[in-house]
């Protein structure tokens, strides 16, 4: 590559000393506890409010249940949370993102089958503002037509970039094969739903579904828990409702079942998708679960991402991971495979599935997972806003600060046993279902031979 | 808050070394930058600095393929490496009671990579992979990073495309990886970062014990990369197979981000001005009041700003319906930069983008990867960590004289247009 003269790789690789040893690990410190104020306003709203004061920032996180199973609802809440920030009785489009430029904040808005958040961030000392730019959108929300016609022409827009990555048509495959017209399927609308809505149909929707009763908020920054609470309260007054805020009714269970092969003709990459039953967080085996999880997948050095990716190079990524929806939860296998090897890389997930039970993690396996499962929990909240995302979603389904403070010595207390049982009871191939989406003429040839697997028919 | 504490010195063998203690959560960051990014990689090697960098994960002397990552995440922490124009980062960010081990296993692979064509060969796969899944397989893939280079830059190091080809990673031999490795990956040409939950004696110590013996090696002359600017409007168009709707981007060259720090920052806040938010003058005007197009971006860097030395790319990306031609996009563009050229924004315009910047820089500052990294790549390409510090109020000093400035400075008689077409001639 260059013409100077270097050493050749042989004697790169190699010095007079030899291979050294790998120190040991320290001592850890625990993470400070954090002072925390967890209370339910008069209006049924929960505050979870944490002082984090690393930098001078405050972040918030709302979630509020938003579920509905009318056909037309994932169209209209989506063009609900797109025109949210566009307008109130006090404000324009322009003066709220002013006030809150001027604060160095920003607000933002995300709406799925379960919940529409809205989630924001500012200097600290522009809390009150914050806080009063939020209570006037939640209340005070005009939602007006202009806004309406032009947010949902982008909605539209927006929906045909997406529509062709592969990762969201996938996702929509899986979401078929394991529910098939169930709402919590629905989580990006029909473009010609979207096209019909109406902003009288907007109103009505916040007037009925956005509501305090049942939402949850999270505050974590430089700020002082005991006196925010009392601000939060004073600034939503008048988000008031005797009723609560919608949840998605409880999923059906996961069954095992083929795999869907989804056709993109002409693609070059192939979309592996598997899912199956899992724990929910508050489950005593949970711990354990998690831990046969890592050591499957979901973290590099797992037995799936060091067999088809380090050793076979059939993926850039492969990963395991949990998706936790109201009550229930699932398990989720990912990999993305040039279309040559995707039959060859379901064949080595399937190995490696029914490998995890029959041949579970040892000691050594189950201590390494140990370590990063409370090791990457510790990193992941030592920011404000990994801390406000990660207590974000335990409040949703009603966990807090304790939950996670008491999280590492429940990872702690797990033995190779229990990983061991997860892994049998859990892992089992026959357990899962999913998809393969790609070119169907050149995978399926392979795909059947493999067996196990459906080619889904054109419509 | 009271200015971080910054302690920076140079072993014998020339590695720099910078270290930020911070207490306040038992967790510690550690990042080497190399100063070798794909500008370096020589014609014929396309995307070889990136394929390079994912060699130095596969082990070392003291250290097994699959090692280095078994010791990161069994010790508790997460990892990763990045290849940018001009430098290359390696990182880790662990629970503090690993942060020997994490100086040992950099050290290792700074003083003796095992380069083996088995490994070699299973990671130009990886690799492959990665780029069908980031550019072949999606909409808008590169878009704009690898294809608006070519069109507003006309040397190699500058237009080429940093993935690579893949017959050029299919032809990169183990005798490349030695020669990359021999020459750029010396400590004199290297930064280390710790950044977090440690005493300093203690790291000293450490970091004297495993890099100290690191041998010496002379440091790469680095050769300037400028290229006269485009003296007309260069165009060019590219074909997406998988867009459903048509895009474009315009490239410009701008400020020296090294030598001419402070016009660079007003480009940094200009570019804040026209597309920040929904007050921001691009974004009213073209995605609400006209409106021309679905999403609009401004910025400084192909990758976010300072990530690389001159010349650096200020670009403007849009997507549009197909029935908007990009014509209208880009005369509206023309006009509102015209305006901020002869009329300086007003003091409340530049306070909004002066706030998001400090909160922002707050933001990075919270999570102790970027604050690792920012901290390397600052001492690598400014020659001084402590820059990171000062930037929300150098931010904060820029002038609306000078962001009018920046506009002037952006002439449709020197730029790149890039458009991109769908193939299926646009939305269904």
């Amino acid at each position: 590559m260059t013409a100077a003269a270097h050493r050749s790789a042989v004697e790169i690789g190699a010095t007079p000393q030899g291979p050294r040893e790998v120190p040991p690990l320290g001592e850890q410190r625990a993470a400070a506890d954090l002072s925390h104020v967890d209370t339910v306003l008069g209006n049924g709203l929960r505050v979870l409010a944490v002082r984090k004061a690393t930098v001078p920032l405050v972040e918030v996180r709302l979630q509020i249940p938003f579920a509905g199973d009318d056909p037309m609802h994932p169209a209209t809440a989506e063009v609900l949370a797109e025109t949210l920030l566009t307008g109130t009785r006090r404000r324009d489009r322009i003066a709220i993102d002013t006030e809150l430029a001027l604060i160095g904040g920003e607000l933002g808005t995300v709406v799925d089958p379960e919940h529409l958040a809205v989630s924001g961030t500012s200097l600290a000392s522009g809390l009150p503002t914050l806080l009063d730019v939020l209570a006037d959108v939640l209340t005070g929300a005009t939602h007006v037509d202009d806004e309406v016609a032009r947010e949902s022409a982008r909605i539209v827009e927006r929906l045909a970039v997406a529509r062709t990555q592969p990762r969201v048509i996938a996702r929509e495959a899986l979401q078929r094969r394991r529910y098939g017209d169930h709402p919590y399927t629905r989580e990006m609308p029909r473009a010609e739903d979207v096209a019909e809505v109406t902003p009288e149909a907007v109103r009505a929707l916040h007037g009925q579904a956005v509501l305090p009763r049942g939402s949850t908020l999270v505050l974590v920054g430089d700020i002082d828990p005991d006196t925010v609470v009392g601000d939060v309260e004073r600034a939503l007054t008048g988000w008031e409702s005797d009723r609560s805020a919608a949840a998605l009714p409880a999923l059906p269970d996961l069954a095992g079942g083929d795999i869907l092969l989804v056709p993109r003709a002409g693609a070059v990459q192939s979309q592996i998708r598997l899912s199956a039953q899992a724990l929910p967080r508050t489950d005593p085996r949970y711990p354990a679960l998690q831990l046969a999880n890592l050591a499957f997948g979901g973290y590099f050095s797992s037995r799936l991402v060091e067999n088809i990716r380090e050793d076979k190079g059939y993926t850039y990524g492969a990963h395991s991971g949990f998706e936790f929806t109201g009550s229930k939860a699932t398990v989720q296998v990912e990999a993305d495979t040039a279309n040559e090897v995707t039959a060859a890389a379901l064949l080595e997930t399937r190995y490696e599935l029914g490998r995890l039970g029959l041949v579970p993690p040892t000691d050594a396996d189950v201590e390494s997972v140990r370590q990063y499962a409370i090791g990457s929990l510790l990193i992941a909240t030592s920011s404000q806003g990994g801390l406000a995302g990660q207590l974000s979603a335990l409040a949703a389904v009603g966990l807090g600060p304790e939950w996670l403070a008491a999280h590492p010595e429940r990872v702690a207390r797990v033995t190779t046993e229990e990983v061991a049982q997860a892994a049998l009871d859990f892992f089992a191939p026959s357990r899962f279902t999913g998809v393969v989406v790609g070119d169907a003429d050149t995978l399926a040839p392979q795909l059947n031979a493999l067996g196990g697997v459906t080619v889904e028919r054109p419509e | 808050m009271a200015v971080p504490e910054l302690h920076r010195f140079t072993l014998d063998n020339g590695l720099r070394v910078v270290l930020a203690p911070d207490r306040t959560a038992p967790v510690v960051g550690v990042s080497v930058h190399y100063d070798v990014g794909f500008r370096s990689e020589p014609e014929g090697r396309t995307g070889f600095a990136h394929l390079f960098e994912h060699l130095m994960f596969q082990g070392s002397e003291s250290l097994e393929k699959l090692a280095h990552f078994r010791y990161v995440q069994g010790s508790g922490g997460v990892f990763n490496g990045s290849t940018h124009p001009d430098y290359t980062d390696y990182f880790e960010v662990l629970p503090s009671a690993a942060l020997e081990r994490a100086l040992f296993l950099e050290a290792d692979r700074m003083r003796a990579p095992k380069l083996t064509a088995e490994n070699l060969a299973n990671q130009i796969d990886v690799v492959k992979e990665e780029i069908r899944l980031n550019v072949l397989n999606r909409p808008y893939g590169g878009f704009p990073w690898i294809l608006l280079p070519p069109v507003l830059y006309s040397t190699f190091p500058n237009a080429h495309n940093g993935y690579g080809d893949f017959t050029d990673l299919e032809q990169a031999t183990i005798d490349d990886c030695a020669a990359f490795f021999d020459t750029y990956y010396a400590p004199a040409n290297a930064v280390l970062t710790v950044a977090g939950d440690f005493e300093i004696d203690r790291a000293r110590a450490l970091i004297e014990k495993h890099f100290g013996d690191v041998p010496a090696r002379p440091k790469p002359h680095r050769p300037s990369f400028a290229e006269p600017r485009p003296s007309g409007e260069l165009r060019g168009s590219h074909t997406d197979p998988h867009a459903p709707l048509p895009a474009l981007a315009v490239g410009y060259r701008m400020s020296d981000p090294v030598n001419e720090l402070d016009g660079y920052l007003a480009h940094l806040v200009l570019a804040g001005l026209l597309t920040d938010g929904d007050g921001s003058r691009l974004q009213q005007r073209l995605v609400h009041r006209e409106p021309l197009v679905t999403d609009i971006n401004a910025g400084a860097g192909l990758f976010g700003p300072f990530e690389a030395r001159d010349p650096d790319t200020f670009s403007i990306t849009a997507i549009h319906a197909p029935e908007v031609s990009a014509e209208r996009v880009l005369g509206a563009l023309d006009e509102e930069l015209e305006s901020l050229a002869t009329t300086p924004p007003g003091e409340q315009e530049l306070a909004k983008i002066t706030a998001r910047w400090s909160a922002n820089l707050h933001s990075d500052h919270d999570r102790l990867m970027s604050r690792t990294l920012a901290l390397g790549s600052f001492e690598l390409l400014y020659g001084d960590a402590s820059l990171v510090h000062g930037l929300a109020d150098r931010i904060g000093a820029v002038t609306a004289e000078e962001v009018a400035e920046a506009a002037k400075a952006l002439r449709p008689d020197s730029r790149a247009v890039l458009l991109v077409e769908p193939e299926q001639g646009g939305a269904q």
